[in-house]
């Protein structure tokens, strides 16, 4: 397709499909638009809405600071669209280069752009799901809709999973003065993603701030009274929760179901794509008009082992779509790849919670600044003698240091004193993840695959 | 060949324009200076090192500087107050960061800073409305020196009386920041003594005064805290007061003054912004790469060997960064030389990174945004009488003595 004209074709009057309309699918139209696609351009979304953000969803709207319907994503630039919102895609001809909609619509495309995202993963029996009080949280109906209980003053709140958006449900909860459980099956919160020795220091946070933290235990039930509003939750340990509002915060489930049966190498885990956004096909032959980004992408990055990565993180859903965006309108010798160090924050009970690299790759963890005792430091994690990646509690600007060792291999532990490295922090711990194979929420880093190549490669950013 | 670079960049005669000389010291990322302090002038190598957890700021982790009177020059702690947090490591420095930044900004004050809009405009009205004759006004004496002391006072909560006090203490110790190779290091620093000397009984009094009767301002928020740190002791809180009070203006002088010169300079821009003052914002941030009022940070040490570009820069030795010449790099950005508000892409190191970047940033931003907007606004047909103008001493905080200016009149 170079040099014949075709790419020239399409930048002037071609047609190009964004199904997805939230983060990635906004920027990457945007993206687009910049790099002067003067074709038609579609976005398709199944939410009602505009692109907004999600991360207040959890934090601010909780809290009653901010509302749902505020927090439209800012638009770098007009994107002369046409916009098919509250339609999901339901399937996808590639051959035909259609896309098909569930209002019986199909749409036409020269290039398409997969950024479907997830959804929360729901409470597994559905007859306990309906029950009045029982929620989960991704949507801005979502976030209403628990915005609003929560505003009601329920007697208690029981969140079932401590991952980043429980935990920050519950915090939420605790800064409302509202009495609050959580359920946890794993030793502590948020280990899947940062390991027991942070997940220690996030328990003793969340003890700190009146929270009835159970871990170890996993939901047996949700009881509902005669009217169907939810009363009690049973846990395995038999014990019972009295409680009216019940928030399911499980992890996430991709968006690919309306691809069964396409042809793409899509499934539970995500659309397969090279590191340059394009889709896999069955086959594991790569196409060249089906772009992923976001949070359904599995992309192959050369830092770690060639592992095909699908990162929930509001950064790399930015910097993918643009990758996507960028490599539809090039030839092949001018695409970029997407090597983007994953990075993501949290905040809550008043702390705020950074990392970059892969923590959940890392076997050690040290304390490289700080101490874990006054829940202010750097914990950097190591990963056969190299530094994999770090989390930072109220430390985050020193983060980019410890990018930089991840991104040129450095040796774990980090040989050389620092300010405020204390005695402690000489030493590697285990960083004691929990055995992959034990399900739990799901962190929100996920390793699946090896390429079939394994060089070590150095890795500069583009400076 | 090195030496004589920097002692250039520090020499008076280039001060209305060192931005030559930095592209010259690009040419060479790491500078060493002859068995003296390590200059680092590249944007990516200062970013890198402004993260890194391997430079402190405290003089303690400084090698012998007898013999190198350029890093000798740079220091400008002499035991009256203990360390501010500006020359303090982790974990004492987050600790007083964190105490400071309880009364000023978010979380704890999220509307510190922009509950003093009003404020800030009837200081900016006034001064504009005592301007005499339109023909002949200097706009630091007139200007832009009064109206960031005003500020910073009525932060803390300073009487107005005795702001003139403040001017001369407050001068005396900003020059004693310049490492300036040519003056007397012992006169300068035996001045600079005095200044802090009086500066600290001033404040312990008022210190004393707001504990007995607290108002809404800094000083009786930081003199009463009882947050989760507990309260700051006597001493912190003056080393801290201080760092405030002279932090506060001597830089915003600086930003203010050279906005009013590049505008004037770029009367394109100037035109723009009476128009429509929202382009105070980007006009600002441009500015801070551009003309940074800060230019260098003499103060930094490895506490390790660390290599940079091929460089090893050993333990203890006086490590520069300039932050100037970082802002003007073409590497990573283009067309460095030219002010251009309209760039999009503009991470400056105008108010340095990492954990010591500026603590009053918020606050100097919006100074600097209204009083631009409002100067634009209503000096009528205003023009240089003077360019250069006259500079100050100082090769750190570089900024203009003086600014002549003349306008056809000042408009309601």
């Amino acid at each position: 397709m170079s040099g014949d004209g075709s790419l020239e074709w399409l930048r002037r009057e071609g047609r190009i499909v964004v199904v997805g309309a939230s983060l990635a699918g906004l920027r990457a139209a945007e993206t687009l638009r910049e790099k002067g696609f003067a074709g038609s351009l579609t976005m398709i979304g199944d939410e009602p809405y505009e692109p907004y953000d999600r991360p207040p969803l959890s934090k601010q709207v909780l809290l009653g600071v901010a509302t749902a319907d505020g927090t439209a994503l800012p638009r770098r630039r007009a994107l002369d669209a046409t916009w098919r919102l509250g339609v999901a895609a339901t399937g996808l001809d590639m051959a035909a280069g259609r896309v098909r909609l569930a209002d019986g619509d199909e749409v036409p495309y020269d290039r398409l752009l997969i950024a479907t995202g997830v959804r929360a993963r729901p409470w597994p029996r559905p007859e306990e799901a309906e029950l009045d009080g029982v929620f989960v949280l991704r949507t801005r109906d979502d976030s209403t809709a628990l915005a609003r209980r929560l505003a009601e003053g329920p007697k208690r709140v029981f969140v079932i999973g401590a991952g980043f958006t429980g935990s920050e449900i519950a915090s939420a909860c605790r800064e409302r003065g509202l009495a609050v459980t959580v359920a946890e099956r794993a030793a502590a919160p948020l280990v899947g993603a940062l390991g027991g020795v942070v997940g220690a220091v996030a328990a003793e946070l969340q003890r700190e701030h009146g929270v009835d933290l159970r871990c170890g235990v996993m939901v047996t039930a949700l009881e509902g009274d005669a009217a169907g509003r939810v009363r009690a939750a049973h846990l395995s340990d038999g014990a019972t929760i009295e409680t009216d509002v019940v928030v399911v915060s499980l992890g996430a489930t991709r968006n690919t179901e309306w691809l069964a049966g396409s042809g793409l190498g899509a499934g539970p885990r995500g659309i397969a794509c090279d590191a340059g956004c394009r889709a896999f096909d069955i086959r594991g032959i790569v196409t060249d008009d089906i772009y992923v980004a976001g949070d359904v992408a599995r992309s192959p990055h050369p830092l770690f082992g060639y592992q095909f990565l699908s990162l929930e993180h509001w950064g790399n859903a930015v910097s993918q779509a643009e990758i996507a965006a960028h490599n539809m309108l090039s030839e092949s010798a001018d695409r970029i790849p997407h090597m983007w160090v994953p990075a993501f924050w949290s905040s809550q009970f008043g702390v705020n919670i950074k990392s970059v690299g892969v923590p959940s790759m890392g076997t050690e963890i040290v304390v490289a600044q700080g101490s874990l005792t006054d829940r202010r430091f750097v914990g950097v994690y190591g990963y056969q003698g190299r530094v994999i990646g770090a989390v930072a509690f109220d430390h985050a600007r020193w983060l980019p240091f410890y990018q930089e060792l991840i991104e040129t291999t450095a040796p774990f532990p980090p040989p050389f004193p620092m300010v405020d490295r204390r005695p402690d922090g000489q030493r590697p711990m285990d960083a004691d993840f929990p055995d992959p194979s034990v399900p739990t929420h799901g962190p929100t880093v996920t390793l699946s695959g090896y390429s079939p190549a394994d060089r070590r490669m150095t890795f500069t950013p583009a400076h | 060949m090195t030496r004589s670079l920097l002692h250039e960049i520090l020499d008076y005669a280039n001060r209305a324009d060192p931005y030559p000389l930095y592209e010259e010291l690009r040419k060479t990322p790491v500078h060493h200076v002859d068995d003296g302090a390590y200059v680092v002038s590249t944007y990516y190598e200062i970013r890198s090192l402004l993260h890194d957890p391997r430079i402190s700021s405290e003089a303690r982790h400084l090698a012998s500087t007898a013999h190198d009177p350029l890093a000798a020059a740079a220091q400008e702690e002499d035991g009256v107050l203990p360390p501010s947090f500006l020359r303090l490591d982790p974990p004492e420095h987050d600790r007083l960061r964190r105490m400071t930044n309880r009364p000023f900004g978010p979380p704890h004050s999220p509307h510190r800073v922009d509950g003093m809009r009003e404020e800030l405009h009837g200081i900016v009205s006034d001064l504009i409305d005592g301007i005499g004759d339109p023909g002949r006004i200097d706009l630091v004496d007139q200007f832009s020196y009064p109206f960031p002391v005003t500020v910073i006072c009525r932060l803390l909560g300073v009487p107005r009386e005795d702001e003139a006090r403040f001017h001369s203490w407050a001068d005396t110790i900003a020059a004693s920041l310049d490492p300036d190779p040519d003056a007397d290091p012992a006169e300068r620093g035996k001045e600079a003594h005095e200044a802090r000397m009086q500066l600290g009984m001033y404040l312990a009094g008022l210190i004393e005064q707001r504990r007995k009767n607290p108002r809404d301002d800094m000083l009786s928020a930081l003199a009463t805290a009882e947050g989760p740190d507990g309260a700051m002791a006597t001493m912190e809180l003056l080393s801290t007061a201080a760092l405030l009070l002279i932090a506060g203006h001597e830089t915003t002088v600086n930003l203010v003054t050279n906005g009013m010169l590049t505008l004037l300079r770029n009367p394109d821009v100037l035109r723009r912004l009476r128009a429509d003052p929202r382009l105070a914002v980007p006009v600002v941030e441009e500015l801070l790469r551009f003309e940074p009022p800060v230019q260098l940070l003499p103060q930094r040490t490895p506490l390790a060997d660390i290599e940079v570009r091929g460089v090893t820069i050993p333990k203890g030795a006086s490590l520069w960064l300039v932050l100037a010449s970082g802002n003007r790099d073409p590497q990573r950005f283009e067309n460095p030389d030219r002010f251009d508000p309209d760039r999009r892409d503009i991470q400056h190191l105008g108010f340095g990174s990492g954990i010591h970047s500026c603590f009053g940033a918020p606050l100097a931003r919006l100074e600097a945004q209204l009083a631009l907007s409002e100067l634009a606004r209503r000096l009528d047909n205003p023009r240089l009488l003077q360019d250069p103008p006259p500079y100050r001493q100082n090769a750190v905080l570089r900024g203009p003595r003086h600014l002549p200016i003349a306008c056809d009149g000042i408009r309601p």
